[in-house]
């Protein structure tokens, strides 16, 4: 009988030589006449054990990692197709706490299934979500989703039943569904891990969003970066056009819902919504003005909703399981449960998903495992890169969007980026301010000019004696409260986060290079 | 966006240019918001958007030249100069920073002899900085054309661009 041996397509579990371990595996086996069938899987986001090759057993998936292509004749010596004991062993897949001791909705099925196979999709209670929203009424799908309390994972957190009420109750004779997958925020790859991982999740809660506002052509906005991703959601908008899940009539529903794949080009500020949007109509990626809300007057002028992939993939399993269920996880008023995403300097790096409410210290110490380089943690960057840098004294913060706003900073897309004793805020800082002159979209005159200028001052603050450091702190910290409330969008009217943050925690960085370093 | 054709003469441009534009225009032009899916399929076909395909792309789009190229200059993506026969996109955003990134910024441009944007003398790598490949649970990471690498080191990068040479000497043996 044929073994089943999994190793990931993931792009990350790629960059680690997984595609050369899948071809060992395979050589292996015909070499020793093992009948092995080999699926390419999603990661199970613990990468620091990618690449890992897992063995359906009896007792259930047995894994292995981090394992490298010349491992594979070891492991196959050590019995690899009964799930042998080799020093690569992990054990049970279910049983590796690290996983065990997380609640996985969003991510239930990643690494698990097959995901170019919607056979084993359907297999893993996918499409139920789909098969409830279809008996519904459109305004009852938006009510399921307002009661869920789920609100937007891309950023800004807001309610997701509102949103797509708004674009319900639009008259219009076209409407649009976008998805918002240019994942812009350094720390994050959540987006990425449910494109390559499960993608069928990500096609079913746009159809649901379709069915609920009205909106009959979806697309997907996908960054330049991600290859992989646009490989895995092509072949999986093929699976579902041919088998009825997709097209002109939506499971024989008579509704349609068509759906495509749009490629970015490397710009941060479109992943702002409207600077989206511009960018799907072909134009530069400028930001416009609100009002109009994209989901009165959107792509092409007609009502859309755009969502996060995240939020986006939280969809069908609302619709399954009842609002109550997800509601039920969380605190205050973050509801359900976040994929949250560890990176930086820790030891065991990768995708946790909980219910809101634990806090950065769990995070990092208990899931992280500390520092890669064994040294103390100094800061912690929450929400990408306008995110608030958080000292090692505020750690017990919790995991909530309202928590977050309180101590200056933002939740975000969820991404936690760990640095150790060796980092120089003050660099940091520098590079907080370049990011956002080099992204912005140049609209607005404090974050296009400020931000160069903020580059300039830091330099100074850092280059000079006590007292232009002092009379350039007082200006950046100016120009700091002019972005904040001059911009436009995010990007300039958040740059300031990481920079004060840095200012108001780590001043001792922003000190002469030559005190610091005592040269 | 308007909607002005233009009818200046359009110049000269390389017979093998003019027909891939004119292939992809004429393929994808009528997708609405049809301008980034062209340019893509250009700079998938020739490698870059020529400078002087502007005014092509723009009559065949229906739109003026001021347009398309506003378009092409705003995102970091599309280049109008050809590259190296390979693209090192690096990545310099905060995770792989907390790892090293800016040292090892430093090792690549130096052992290409290149800085960003820049071409190798041989023709064989462009650099390219980028802001996050969402690899970041394995910072350092960098990017050959479509290939990412994880946990990338000086020595590891050293070792991946010898192994290159080593494959490209013997393949034209
Ligand atoms: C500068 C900037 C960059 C953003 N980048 C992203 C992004 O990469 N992905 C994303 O989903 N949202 C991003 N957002 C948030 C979007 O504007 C928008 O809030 C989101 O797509 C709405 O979807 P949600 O409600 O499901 O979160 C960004 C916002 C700003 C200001
Ligand atoms: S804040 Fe910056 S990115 Fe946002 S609209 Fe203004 S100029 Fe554009
Ligand atoms: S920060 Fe480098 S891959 Fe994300």
């Amino acid at each position: 009988m044929s073994v089943t041996v999994y190793v990931p397509r993931d792009a990350s579990a790629l960059s680690l030589g997984a595609e050369a371990v899948a071809e060992a595996i395979a050589r292996e086996a015909r070499t020793r006449k093992a009948e092995v069938s080999v699926v390419r899987n999603g990661s199970r986001g613990l990468y620091w054990l990618e690449p890992m090759v897992e063995v359906q057993t009896a007792e259930g998936r047995v894994a292995y990692g981090p394992v490298q292509a010349d491992d594979v004749p070891g492991l196959f010596e050590a019995g690899l197709l009964e799930g042998g004991t080799h020093a690569l062993s992990l054990g049970l897949t279910e049983q590796i706490a690290w996983l065990k001791n997380q609640q996985r909705l969003t991510f239930a099925r990643i690494g698990i299934i097959d995901p170019r196979s919607l056979d084993d999709y359907l297999a893993h209670d996918g499409y139920r979500g789909l098969e409830a929203a279809l008996k519904m009424k459109p305004a009852d799908i938006v009510k399921v989703v307002t009661e869920s309390g789920l609100r937007g994972r891309g950023g800004a957190a807001f309610p997701t039943g509102i949103k797509w009420k708004t674009c319900h109750d639009a008259e219009a004779d076209l409407k649009y569904i976008v998805c918002n997958a240019d994942e812009g925020d350094s720390g994050t790859y959540a987006d990425r891990m449910i494109m390559e991982g499960d993608p069928f999740v990500l096609i079913e809660g746009m159809t649901i969003a379709g069915l609920a506002v009205g909106a009959t052509v979806g697309y997907i906005y996908l960054r330049a970066e991600y290859p992989h991703a646009r490989d895995a959601l092509h072949a999986a908008i093929a699976m579902a056009e041919a088998e009825g899940y997709l097209g002109d009539d939506v499971r024989a529903s008579g509704k349609a819902f068509h759906l495509e794949v749009r490629m970015a080009a490397g710009a941060y500020i479109c992943g702002e919504e409207t600077s989206l949007l511009e960018s799907l109509e072909g134009k530069r990626g400028q930001v416009r003005f609100k009002p109009p809300l994209p989901a009165i007057e959107g792509l092409f002028g007609k009502p859309t909703v755009i969502n996060n992939v995240v939020t986006l993939a939280c969809v069908p399993i609302i619709l399954d399981k009842g609002a109550k269920h997800y509601k039920d996880f969380g605190m205050g008023r973050s509801r359900g449960t976040l994929p949250i995403q560890l990176a930086g300097n820790l030891k065991r790096p990768g995708l946790v998903e909980r219910a809101f409410g634990l806090t950065l210290r769990e995070l990092i110490e208990d899931y992280g495992g500390g520092t890669a380089s064994g040294r103390p943690v100094r800061a912690v960057q929450v929400g990408g890169p306008l995110g608030a840098y958080v000292p090692a004294s505020r750690l017990d913060t919790p995991i909530d969007y309202e928590a977050f706003i309180e101590i200056g900073g933002m939740l975000g897309h969820g991404g936690v980026v760990v640095f150790d004793d060796t980092v120089d805020m003050a660099e940091q800082a520098r590079y907080a301010m370049e990011f956002c002159a080099i992204e912005s979209c140049g609209k607005c005159t404090p974050c296009r000019i400020g931000s160069v200028r903020g580059v300039e001052v830091i330099q100074r603050m850092v280059a000079g004696n006590a007292a232009e450091r002092e009379r350039n702190e007082v200006l950046l910290r100016d120009l700091c409260q002019t972005m904040l409330h001059g911009s436009l969008c995010a990007l300039g009217g958040m740059a300031p986060f990481p920079v004060i943050s840095a200012l108001d925690h780590f001043p001792e960085d922003f000190s002469r290079a030559v005190e610091k370093t005592g040269a | 966006m308007k909607r002005v054709a233009s009818v200046a003469v359009l110049p000269k441009i390389d017979q093998h240019v003019h027909a891939t534009v004119v292939e992809v225009t004429t393929r994808l032009k009528d997708q609405p918001g049809a301008l980034l899916p062209v340019l893509h399929a250009i700079q998938d076909a020739l490698g870059y958007v020529p400078e002087d395909a502007v005014p092509l792309i723009a009559r065949e789009m229906n739109l003026s030249r001021a347009d398309v190229h506003g378009v092409i200059s705003f995102y970091h993506f599309f280049r109008t100069q050809p590259s190296g026969n390979r693209v090192i996109y690096l990545c310099r955003a905060e995770s792989c920073q907390a790892l090293g990134a800016v040292a090892l910024e430093k090792h690549v441009k130096a052992r290409l002899g290149v800085d960003y944007h820049q071409t190798t003398a041989d023709g064989a790598y462009t650099l390219e900085p980028v802001y996050c490949l969402g690899n970041c649970a394995c910072s350092p990471a960098l990017m050959v054309d479509e290939e990412l690498h994880g946990r990338v080191t000086a020595e590891r990068f050293d070792a991946w661009l010898e192994s290159q040479t080593t494959a490209t000497s013997t393949e034209s043996k």
